[in-house]
Formats: C-alpha cells, structure tokens, sequence
C-alpha cells in the first residue's frame, strides 16, 4: 500500500496543485514540498522491511487475459533511487521556491513538476517491463512540458521538442526490446525477465534486444551519439535542470542499464556497445564543457561526461564496476544538483550565466561560492569527497580490466585523461566565476541570496563531504543493498573506504588532478565559446537535417500514396473494395446455393422496374435537376420500404417510409442554398473529352461493384440460412424480454446498450449540425428570395401576406392545407404515442414514433412559415433531446439500483405487472421509459435539425426580427 | 424473387457507386441515400427473405423461430436507416458549409482547372 501512495502521491499533487491560483507561490510550494518529503519519508520508511524481505510486492489485478498487472516492486537498488528522487525532489521544490520569480505562472511549474516525480518513481518502481516503458514515455512528455515551462521562448520551445524527440524515439526503440522480451520469457514481469537471464542470452534475438534497449537508454541518459539534446535542455528554468540532469531523467537511461544488467551485460556486444558509447561520450562531453560560455553549458557537458563514466561502468561485463557505476550515479547526483542550484543563484543574483562576463564573485557571495567550490571539487574527484571515490573506483576497474591487452593499455589511458579533463573544466567554472577582479559589467549588483535558497545547496554539499569522509558508516549500507538486489549471490566483495594505499589508481588520480590543473593553464585566459577542432561537429545540424530530411520524404511520399481530391479517394477505394471482394475468387467461382427461388410475383418485378429506374434516372439527373433526382432517389426508396413490407418487415417499412419524408424536406431546405446549375451549359460550354472518359471509368466501376453485389446477394439468397444467434432472440424474447415484437425487443433490451449509444449519436450530430449552422455564411448570390417567392409575393400583394405572424390562418392558395396541416398536429401526436406504446408487442416502437411526430411538426413550419409557428408554438427540441437521454439513462440506471432483483448490469431490464383500481392490469417496464427516451430524442434531434435550416431562410430577410438561427 | 431483389439491390448499388464518384456535393449526397438503400436491404437479405410470415411473435403459434422471419439483420437495419439519416444531415450541413464558404458545390471546395 505504501509503495502504490509512494508512485501515486506526486500525481494527486500534480492535479492540486494545477488548480491552485496563479500567483499561489507559498501555497504551491508547501504543497509540492509536503508530498516530496511525505514521498521521501514513506520511501525511508521501507527500508528496514526491504532488508528484511529483500523485494517489497505490490501487485494489482489488472487485465488477466494479456497477462498483464499493475505492479510495484521496490528491491534495494529501486529504493536507492526512490530516495535520491525524492529528497533532491524536496530540496529543488525548496530552492525552486525561491528561484521562480513572481511573474511566473507556478501552478504550471509545480504540477508538471509533481507530475514528472511520480513518472520517475514509477519507472523506477515498476515491477513490468511494459508498466516501466509506459512511464518511461511519461517521463520524456513531463519533461517536454518542464524543459519548454518558459515557453514564450523560443530556445526553449526548440530544446523541449528536441527532447522529446529524441528521448521519446528512444522509448519507442526501448519498448521494441521490451516486447522481445516479454516474447522470449513469455511475461513482463521482471522478476521473471531476471530469472530467463541465460535463455535470453542465448537466444537469437539477444542482439536486436540489446541494440534496441541501448537505444532506448542512451537517448535518455544523452550518451553519444544522442548527447546533443541535453545542452539545448537547458533553456529549462534551473530548479528543473538541477532535478532533471542530476538525479531524474537522464538517470533513467542508466538505470534501465543497470536494472537489465544482469540480463543483457557479459557479452561482447554488450562492452562495445554500452562500454563504447560511454568512452565517446565521457571524453567528448569533457572536452566540451572545457570550452563553454554558459555556466549551464558547462553543467550540461560535464553531466554528458558523467554519464559517459557511468556507462563506460556499466558496459566493462565487471560486477564491481557496476558496483562503482551505481555508486557514481548517487555521487553525481548530488553533486550536480548542488552544483545547478549555485550556477542557478549566480544567475538569480547577476542576472548573467556567461562565465566571459562573470568575475570574481566569491567576494559578493562568499558561502554560494564555498559550496560551488566543494561540489565542483567533487566533480573533479578531489580527495575528501565523494567524488574521488567513485572515480577511484572507476580506475582501478579500468585497471584491472578482463579485456586483450591493447585495451587494458588503453582504456587506463582514456580514463585517466578524462580526469583530466574534469578536473580541468570543473577549475574553470570555479575560476572564471568566482576569482579574479570582480566583474563591472552585471546586470544586477551580486550578493548571497536568501538563506533558503542556499540550504539545498549546502545540505547536498555536506552530504558530499560525508560520504567522501566516512563512506562506509554513510552510505555504504546502502548501496551494499542496492547492489545486492543487482546481483543477488553474485555480489563481489568490495570496501568503500577513503585509503585503500598506495596504488595504480592513486596514481592515476594524483595525474589526473595535476594533468588537469595543466590542462587549464593555456585556457585561463582564453575567451570561451568556440571550440578548437570539434567547432563544425554538432549534432543539433545532423538532428535538423534528419528531421528535414524525414519531413520531406514522408510528405513525398503522402503526395504519391494519396491525394487530396475527394474524387481519386473514392475511387481507390472503391476499387480497394473490388479487389478485395475478388480476392475470394482466386480458389474458384462464386458457388450458388441449393435452396429453391421462390417464384417471381409480376407485382414485385413491377415494383422494382419502377424502383430501379428511379435510382439510374436520379443517377443520371443529379447533376442538372437536383429536384427531379431529389423524387427519384425517393422513389427508390419508396420501393426499398415496400420490399420491406413484402418480406414481413414491418419495422423497416415504417421507418424507411418516415425517414424517407423527413430526409426529402430535409434536402429540400438544403436545395436553395446550392449555386444554380444551369449557367454554365446556357453559356454553351463545351464538356472536354477527358470528363467523358472520366464519367465512362466510373460507369464501369460502378457497373461493375453493383454487379457484384447483386451476385453476391443472389449467392447468399439461394444458400439455406445460417443458425445464428437469431434463434436466441426469438425465444427469449416474450420470456425474458416480455415483448412479441421480436425487432424491438432487441433494440431497446436485448442489445439496450447499443441502441443507448445510437440514440446518443444522433444527438450529437444534431448538435453538430444545430452549431454549424450557427455560424453558417450563405454564399452572396443565394441570398436574395428565390425567383419562385418573388413571383408569388407579387401575386399575393406583398410576400408579408402569406407569412404573417399576426394572421390566424395564410391567406391565399395555402389556407386551405393550413387547416388540414393543424388539425393534423393532434392526430399525429395521438399516432405517434400510439405507435411508442404498442412497440413491444406489435410493430412501431420509439423511432418510428418520433419520426411521425416530427414530420407532424415540420409539416406545420411547411405551410405556416417558420415565423408564425415560432410565434405560436415554442418548441425547445434541445431540451426534447436532453431529457430523452436522460429517460433512456435513468431507465439503465434504475436496473442497478433496484431493490430486488438486486445489483442487475446497466440496462437491464425491470418489470412490475400487476392491476390498479379503474384501470385494470397494467404492465409497467423500464423497457418503455428507455423507448420513450428514444422517442424524445428522435423528436428533438429530427426537429432541430430540420429548423436549424429552415431558419437559414430567415437570414436573408433582415427586415424581420426573428431570433437567429434557432433558439 | 431472389433475382429481382439481387437485381434491385445492384442496380441501386451501381447508381450510388458512380454518383458518390462524381464532384458536386448534391450527387455524393444522393448516391450515398441511394447506396445506403442498396446496403440496407443487403444486410436485410443476410435473413433470408420471407413472405407473408410474421413478423411478430403469435402467442397461439408459440415461439419456435422456424416460424418466424429473422429479427436480427432488421433490429441492424432499424438502426443503419437511424443513423443514416444523421449522416445525411450532418453531410448536408456541411456541404452547404462548404459552398458558402468557398463559393463552390464541387466536393474540393475549390473548381477543377481542367474542366
């Protein structure tokens, strides 16, 4: 339990603290501070029974058929980084509380800020592979969102998207792994995935996984060739630099290293790769930060550099030099975040990072300076300090390497030269900084910064001295555990201790500090900002032109795979659907089955003479007489709902017919905002050959899919019929359905739920269409009245006449349907509910009867004219459709939470039969309060669709005042 | 009867096909009712056609399905002819949307240079 508040704490943070006030900066702070060190002292807590049990479990049932759970597993290495995330995570948010200035919008800072501690804790704590590469992902989009927190700048927009760019590529390349894996174990889980260590070894694919996890991870800890993202990162405020770069994100990549180690090290493979990569990354990132300008810049390279060591550890196949590799990573990170905050406070206090302009700062700022000076020193590995024995460790391993001979010649050489270079840069940042004549030129006159700002600092700094004094009472028990849960009975024996006498690595050590203090020499008076021989190499170049170069090839390649003409995307893909309904055909022709054809009825073949010649002549009029196409595609459809009903389909028929009626007024509405048609061909223009061509391919592809379709349905037809689940409805329909109309039995039962979602789909297409019409802009030559109105206002003195609102009934041609349209209302309504009430057990039901009603409505808007139906009959569809939903909701609702049979699913449907004085027996269901929503959410949405474009009419006679566009 | 009904349903099928090729709005519209139409009594079809049976179950008869026509390719069709009808709407909307805003019913929103 504790382990899932640990990972979840920081998230339930996050979401406090996004809603507190911009301008809360204590209360953000005492809430991000109160659950970091709640996090870090739950973590602490753990400890004795980690040692106790050796692993703490926490597995929540998650998805049973992938084999998948939520699981949380914390052995001692996952508890030593919990406990550096945490409590740098609780001294940042101190230091970051007097960093931010108060124009900064701090919700935002510290709820990404909780938000990427818990991504972090949960990578480390995951007890699946799958678990960690998800919030591994988490990690790079929370850093993304930290990194570009000043995002009004442009660096920082660049660097954060570069960022996640290259971390989250990388994660994407790690979950590859991770799925070989899980392939090759046959789980996640990675006490399994440790205990499989010789089968993957083994296996053919261990290559590949190890290529891939390496990318994963060397992107995320900004090792060659992928170091290029962390400088450019550092336009990220400087408490996030501090968090992200020394105990954080780019940890995770060597973590990850480390976690798998003893999976995947022991091979070759695995020293060129990991060994390889953190050699050029250890010796580039030093030479590098030699030659920055920006405090950060040097921060930055020399973390590169750090990490490089620790890789170079983790890829030497030695157990202790994993051991040293995880000692280092708890160095570094205190270290560099004590190191970030100072550069951090220089920059607060000078308003300058550029190490040319800052001079002689330890006089204006005597105790940010010490504390700079003794986390740099552990930077270099000067003795006392942590720094030094880690690095110590880091030589002898170099010496006592396993390898041939050249390379145990080498790689000395290397590690002692990087010393060098350490300690040479980390002079450099405490010379140019804080000695020399002070600097005139600042921004802001320096002086110490408020003593909460230095506490982090010195906090981390003394932790430094501690460690570097008394290893072995400070940290040693620890990191005894951590590497003991790495390596289980293979643990090497090992003694931290600050004098193991006079040897190799002592000697290497002494050249190192000597070489570096050389090394600087030359450089003291050296402006910094270019570098000498690496000048032209830059990864930031090679990363644009791959993305450029991406961009561009996938844009090419969209312009050849697709077009953007809606035409050509039809047509592939209705010849896709040919081939693919040929594919079949391969074996064999299409087989018709045995079952006789029932015998042809000249009535039925009279019908669909009619309607098929409906369908061609619509095909054949759309493009010239909308009108005329507009009938004919009805009479195709007409003929469609009666061949419903010669094949006892009732339902259909009647739904077919209303939906029918209410899409033609609908088109009809729709025709008079569509540009004349006829111009073009008075004009007497000619139609190219090519459109000719065009219209014949389209023929024959149409020719051909109807054709198909026809063979299809006839093989189908004469084929017996399949026991599906229809038997099912059919019998169960009056027993636990306890309706006789089979269709909606199903609909609004059955498959409740479906019908649920339908209905709500059509309200949010109503709404849909009810908001774009809104904003709707009719094109300029449609809006004058058509030239059939005109005519009949002239006629009838005045076009007010027919439509006013004043007038009981129209005058004119039209008063007479008017009557006949009124009287109908009433009647319909009657039939409408009718045709609801009777729906279980005969045909009708909820959609039919909306449809009826509204069509009886719109009827009225027909021959009234909208304005003087508004004026009479206030109809608010939306809350027709609101409240229908809610019906149909409440009538899901009431079956789980009705009393007996209690705790039914969703849906399920409730019953009560029984007799009421007067009335007699009555059988009241759930099932109709669900069919009456539907019946109310037919009516709303029909109605506001139909009138939200009929009130389009009303926007070309401003003269009017009318509501706009609806209600 | 199967014939003519496989006739009806391709022939319909064929005419949406092509008008859903063609580049003004009003055609695609129509083809799409028209093709929809086709595709509804396909799936009817899946059920087999039946004349004359009932639709509704008789309690006198009993429920044995053999009896009766299949409820289930209509309890589909119900909801395809529903839901069509908000596609046709929604697409009636913004095609208008579209004219007035580009000034064009050809379904590019902008006239072909080549015609």
């Amino acid at each position: 339990m504790a382990l899932l508040l640990i990972v979840l704490l920081p998230f339930i943070g996050s979401l406090c603290a996004a809603f507190l006030p911009t301008n809360a900066r204590n209360a953000e702070a005492w809430l991000a501070g109160i659950v970091a060190l709640t996090v870090t002292l739950l973590t602490a807590a753990q400890y004795p029974q980690l040692v106790a049990d050796g692993v703490l479990r926490l597995t929540i049932p998650w998805s049973a058929t992938l084999s998948i759970d939520f699981q949380l597993r914390m052995d001692g290495f996952a508890w030593l980084f919990a406990m550096l995330i945490s409590l740098i995570g609780t001294l940042v948010v101190i230091y970051a509380r007097y960093y931010m200035s108060p124009a900064d919008p701090v919700p935002r800072f510290f709820s990404f800020f909780l938000a990427f501690m818990g991504t972090m804790m949960g990578v480390v704590l995951s007890g699946n592979l799958l678990q960690m590469a998800m919030f591994w992902e988490l990690t790079s989009l929370a850093s993304f969102m930290l990194i570009a927190y000043w995002h009004h700048r442009s660096d920082a927009r660049t660097g954060a998207r570069m960022a996640l760019t290259v971390t989250g590529a990388g994660g994407l390349a790690m979950l590859g792994g991770v799925l070989l894996i899980g392939h090759i174990v046959g789980s996640y889980d990675l006490d399994a995935v440790l205990a499989a260590a010789e089968t993957i070894k083994a296996h053919a694919w261990y290559p590949a996984i190890v290529g891939l996890i390496a990318i994963g991870a060397l992107s995320k800890s900004a090792q060659f060739p992928f170091h290029f993202w962390l400088p450019h990162a550092m336009a990220a405020p400087t408490p996030v630099s501090a968090y992200l770069h020394s105990a954080t994100m780019v940890k995770a990549g060597v973590f990850l290293l480390a976690r798998l180690w003893p999976v995947l090290a022991g091979s070759d493979l695995w020293f060129w790769l990991i060994g390889g990569a953190g050699l050029c990354t250890l010796l580039i990132g030093g030479y590098l930060a030699l030659f920055q300008s920006d405090l950060k810049g040097v921060l930055a390279y020399s973390t590169i550099s750090h990490l490089g060591l620790i890789t170079l550890l983790l890829g030497m196949n030695s157990e202790l030099a994993l051991v040293a590799a995880v000692f280092h990573m708890v160095n570094h990170a205190t270290f560099k975040a004590s190191l970030f905050m100072a550069a951090g406070i220089v920059d607060h206090e000078t308003g300058t990072r550029d190490i040319n302009r800052l001079s002689g700062l330890y006089r204006a700022m005597p105790i940010t300076a010490t504390l700079a000076m003794v986390a740099a020193a552990a930077m270099a590995g000067v003795p006392l300090l942590n720094g030094f024995l880690s690095k110590e460790m880091f030589f002898a391993e170099t010496v006592f390497l396993d390898r041939p001979e050249w390379q145990r010649l080498l790689l000395p050489v290397a590690a002692t030269l990087a010393g060098m270079l350490s300690v040479a840069y980390s002079l450099r940042f405490v010379h140019r900084v804080f000695f020399g004549p002070p600097a005139s030129d600042l921004p802001h006159q320096p002086h110490e910064p408020t003593r909460w700002m230095l506490l982090p600092s010195a906090l981390l700094v003394a932790a430094c001295l501690l460690v570097g004094i008394f290893p072995a009472q400070t940290v040693g028990p620890y990191l005894r555990t951590a590497t003991d849960a790495l390596l289980g009975p293979h643990a090497p024996i090992y003694s931290l201790a600050l004098w193991h006498g006079l040897n190799l690595p002592l000697v290497m050590s002494l050249i190192a500090l000597f070489g570096g203090i050389m090394l600087y020499l030359p450089c003291i008076g050296r402006r910094g900002g270019t570098i000498p021989l690496l000048e032209k190499i830059d990864g930031k170049n090679a990363f644009n032109w791959l993305l450029t170069a991406s961009t561009n090839l996938s844009s090419r390649a969209l312009g050849f795979f697709t077009s953007p003409r809606l035409q050509m995307q039809m047509l592939m893909l209705f010849l896709v659907v040919l081939g693919g309904a040929l594919l079949p055909f391969v074996d064999g022709p299409l087989r018709l089955g045995e079952r006789l054809p029932a015998e042809i009825d000249p009535a039925f073949a009279l019908l669909w003479t009619v309607g098929a010649t409906c369908a061609v002549a619509a095909a054949w009029q759309a493009k010239l007489h909308r009108l005329a196409a507009l009938i004919l595609a009805g009479g195709a459809g007409l003929a469609t709902s009666l061949t419903f009903v010669w094949f006892s389909a009732p339902d259909l028929a009647l739904t077919q017919l209303a939906v029918e009626v209410v899409t033609a007024v609908l088109i009809l509405l729709g025709l008079r905002w569509l540009p004349r048609r006829d111009k073009r061909y008075s004009e007497g223009k000619r139609e190219s050959t090519r459109s000719h061509l065009r219209r014949l391919r389209d023929l024959i592809i149409a020719i051909a899919g109807g054709g198909g379709i026809a063979a299809l349905t006839y093989a189908i037809l004469t084929r017996p019929p399949v026991d599906g689940i229809a038997p099912f409805f059919v019998e169960q329909s009056l027993p636990q359905g306890g309706g006789l109309n089979v269709v909606n039995v199903i609909l609004v039962d059955f498959r409740g739920f479906d019908t649920f979602g339908e209905i709500t789909v059509l309200a949010i297409v109503a709404l849909t269409v009810f908001a774009l019409l809104r904003r709707f802009r009719p094109a300029p030559e449609s809006v004058a009245l058509p030239a059939q109105q005109l005519e009949q206002a002239l006629e009838e003195n005045g076009a007010e006449a027919r439509t006013d609102p004043e007038a009981s009934l129209p005058a004119g041609y039209l008063m007479l349907p008017a009557v006949l349209v009124r009287l109908l209302l009433p009647m319909a309504m009657l039939i409408s509910l009718f045709f609801l009430l009777r729906g279980h057990n005969a045909p009708g039901g909820g959609f039919v009867g909306g449809l009826v009603f509204a069509t009886a409505i719109i009827l009225q808007y027909i021959v009234g004219g909208t304005q003087w139906v508004e004026s009479r009959l206030r109809i608010h569809p939306l809350y027709w459709i609101a409240i229908g939903l809610l019906c149909a909701a409440v009538a899901g609702i009431m079956a789980v939470f009705a009393p007996f049979p209690a705790g039914e699913p969703f849906l399920a449907s409730q019953a009560w039969h029984g007799s009421l004085p007067l009335i007699g027996e009555i059988h009241l269901s759930t099932v109709l309060l669900f069919d009456i929503g539907v019946y109310l959410l037919v009516v709303g949405a029909t109605v506001l669709m139909l009138v939200a474009i009929a009130h389009q009419s009303l926007r070309s006679q401003p003269r009017k005042t009318t509501p706009d566009g609806g209600h | 009867m199967e014939l003519i009904f496989s006739l009806a349903v391709g022939i319909m099928a064929a005419a949406g096909i092509y008008l859903i090729l063609r580049p003004r709005t009003f055609q695609v519209i129509i083809g799409l009712s028209l093709l929809a139409y086709a595709v509804n009594l396909f799936i009817f079809a899946m059920g087999r056609l039946r004349h004359g049976a009932p639709p509704v179950i008789d309690p006198r008869l009993g429920s044995d399905p053999a009896l009766y026509t299949d409820p289930l390719p209509q309890a589909l069709v119900l909801t395809a002819i529903v839901i069509g009808f908000a596609t046709t709407a929604l697409f009636l909307v913004v095609l208008l949307a579209s004219r007035g805003l580009n000034g064009t019913d050809h379904v590019d929103g902008r006239e072909p240079e080549d015609e």
